[in-house]
């Protein structure tokens, strides 16, 4: 498995929606480089056969229920903690190019 | 009645069945002992006294905790209570609604007294992590006091709270449970519902109880237990009466020790104080078996995979829109969001962030997620493996006593691996427990880890009140 360098933590960080200065990156790519070293210790297992786990609930399929109508929050409550709103919805800054 | 804070839940309801000891008397009793000592313990995020005290007020005498308080992790929706997971970006975030476990309570009679400190967003294993600052000790105030239930393990530990709620991931119940004396319990995954638990890996996430003995722990997760269906990964399964398990006989009981589990990096008195407890239960007629998790020494590198994919999805939603902080000198959605998210998170909540998003981005996915995917199951088949010659598994709960604050803020992968020995539960789903099981030369407790197969918490609460009944490790107190 590769390290990870300065240019991989920028875009990382991109994708993670994250700024980062200088010295965070050197330090993140410093770090982020000996913890992908240590986690690369499972190339030493064979896998190939090896059906994988993302749940530990063995028997769980898909969960269903009635698609009935039931009481939920108000559009008041649910707005109670939102930063910014307006006429009932959460605002946000421009999200569309324009004028 | 004096310190009515040093007792347990069930010496409480013993009391109030028997004499006038009011809730409202018990109450007060724990919050002069917060007033007296959480200012060098820092245990609290929140303390609710109005909420509390209104609760008193309406508890009614029938439930199994009623009237007993009850301190919940700060990653456990409370309705109106700020619940921050101990992050910038959840300041002043107020739940519309409970979690089912804060329902489960309310019903049951509990008087819910606050919000314990955390590693913020549970990502740690010192407590340090904590936008609110770190939890000390309570044995020894300038050592950390585990993570990432460290807070509500030090309160339970000097007597702040009769008993307490936290969450483990990979081991943020055990580990400070552990390093506090105190008993912690992760239950099997799917036991105990996770709606209104703040999510940080939603396939390992489990709430627990952590109290000063072994039948508290029974009663608190007799209260919580139980299918709910709005978490759909809750199992449909009765919840047996966990104190019908208390019956001090482990005669037969078979105690699986791995031997994978006592190798370099284990603190000498730890090893110590482990075996000398495999004596007792040896002792008390359980029948010891040597056996082996082949695959232990791949756990923290496949939870150092899973765990922060899981994370970093989930804490996508921690964006300035709906909750929490927002900056709001971005002009366009895109700074908006990068700038909250910067300034809300700590430094580790944005390298477990960073470490996930890179693990699920496309052309690292299958070398990092799916491996560990992988590895997970043949993880899990090593306790399938174990559990077809022996019914429970014991094992040091963290391979030191309590380290030093500071000690490890710098070293995040020394950080990681003390979780060594509890990681491997949460990845296989099974039950597990610590309990106090000696102290080191310095006067730290040391905790001994009980695993068993997927929802037989029975077989770890008959096998801990064994062990505890026939010990005194969990009547001893910090000298605060």
């Amino acid at each position: 498995m590769s390290t990870i360098d300065k240019d991989t933590v920028k875009h990382v960080a991109m994708l993670s929606r994250l700024a980062l200065d200088d010295s965070e990156i050197a330090a993140y790519s410093r770090q982020l480089a000996s913890i992908l070293t240590y986690i690369s210790k499972l190339n030493e297992l064979d896998t190939k056969d090896t059906p994988p786990t993302s749940h530990a609930l063995r028997t769980l399929k898909n969960v269903f229920r009635k698609d009935s109508t039931k009481p939920s929050l108000s559009v008041e409550e649910a707005l109670k903690n939102a930063p910014a709103k307006e006429g009932g919805f959460f605002k946000v800054p421009q999200v569309i190019e324009g004028k | 009645m004096e310190n009515l804070h040093s007792l347990t839940a069930h010496e409480l309801k013993e009391l109030m069945a028997s004499s006038p000891v009011e809730p409202s008397k018990i109450l007060g009793d724990v919050l002069k002992r917060v007033d007296a000592l959480d200012g060098k313990i820092r245990a609290f995020a929140l303390v609710n006294r109005d909420g509390a005290r209104k609760a008193c007020a309406s508890a009614k005498g029938g439930g199994r905790l009623s009237g007993i308080p009850v301190l919940m992790k700060d990653n456990i929706c409370v309705a109106g209570e700020e619940t921050t997971c101990a992050s910038r970006i959840l300041k002043g975030f107020k739940p519309p609604y409970d979690a089912t476990v804060t329902r489960k309570l309310k019903e049951d009679g509990a008087v819910l007294i606050g919000k314990a400190n955390m590693d913020e967003f549970a990502f740690g294993s010192s407590c340090e992590t904590s936008c609110y600052g770190a939890t000390r000790n309570p044995w020894d105030l300038d050592r950390i006091p585990g993570g990432s239930s460290g807070g509500s393990a030090a309160a339970v530990a000097a007597d702040e709270t009769i008993v307490a709620l936290g969450s483990d991931t990979g081991g943020s119940i055990r580990q400070p449970a552990a390093l506090c004396g105190v008993v912690g319990m992760k239950p099997t995954y799917g036991r105990v519902s996770r709606y209104g638990l703040i999510a940080f890996a939603s396939s390992l996430d489990q709430i627990g109880p952590i109290t000063k003995d072994v039948k508290d722990a029974s009663l608190l997760l007799g209260v919580i237990a139980g299918h709910d269906e709005m978490d759909s990964t809750s199992v449909d399964l009765p919840v047996p009466d966990y104190t019908k398990s208390l019956t001090k006989d482990i005669k037969g009981v078979r105690v699986g020790v791995p031997k994978e589990y006592f190798v370099k990096g284990i603190d000498r008195e730890v090893e110590d104080s482990v075996k000398k407890a495999i004596g007792v239960l040896k002792d008390l007629g359980a029948e010891v078996i040597d056996i082996s998790l082949p695959h232990t020494g791949y756990a923290v590198s496949t939870y150092y995979i899973i765990g922060p994919a899981e994370a970093s999805s989930n804490l996508a939603r921690f964006d300035g829109v709906q909750y929490g902080l927002r900056d709001s000198t971005a002009k366009d959605i895109i700074g908006m969001y990068t700038r909250t998210r910067s300034e809300g998170f700590g430094d580790e909540a944005k390298r477990r962030i960073l470490l996930g998003t890179y693990c699920l981005s496309a052309g690292y996915y299958d070398a990092y997620y799916l491996k560990a995917l992988k590895v997970r199951t043949k993880i899990r088949e090593d306790f399938d493996n174990a559990f077809k010659s022996c019914d429970c598994i014991v094992t040091p709960t963290s391979p030191t006593p309590a380290f030093r604050i500071g000690e490890k803020t710098d070293d995040p992968i020394a950080m990681y691996l003390s979780d060594v020995y509890t990681i491997p539960a949460n990845l296989a789903g099974l039950p597990a427990m610590s309990i106090p099981c000696g102290f080191s030369s310095g006067g730290l407790p040391v905790g001994l880890q009980i695993m068993a197969k997927p929802f037989d918490e029975e077989m770890i609460f008959r096998v801990a009140y064994a062990f505890e009944q026939s010990t005194d490790f969990h009547k001893k107190r910090p000298r605060l």
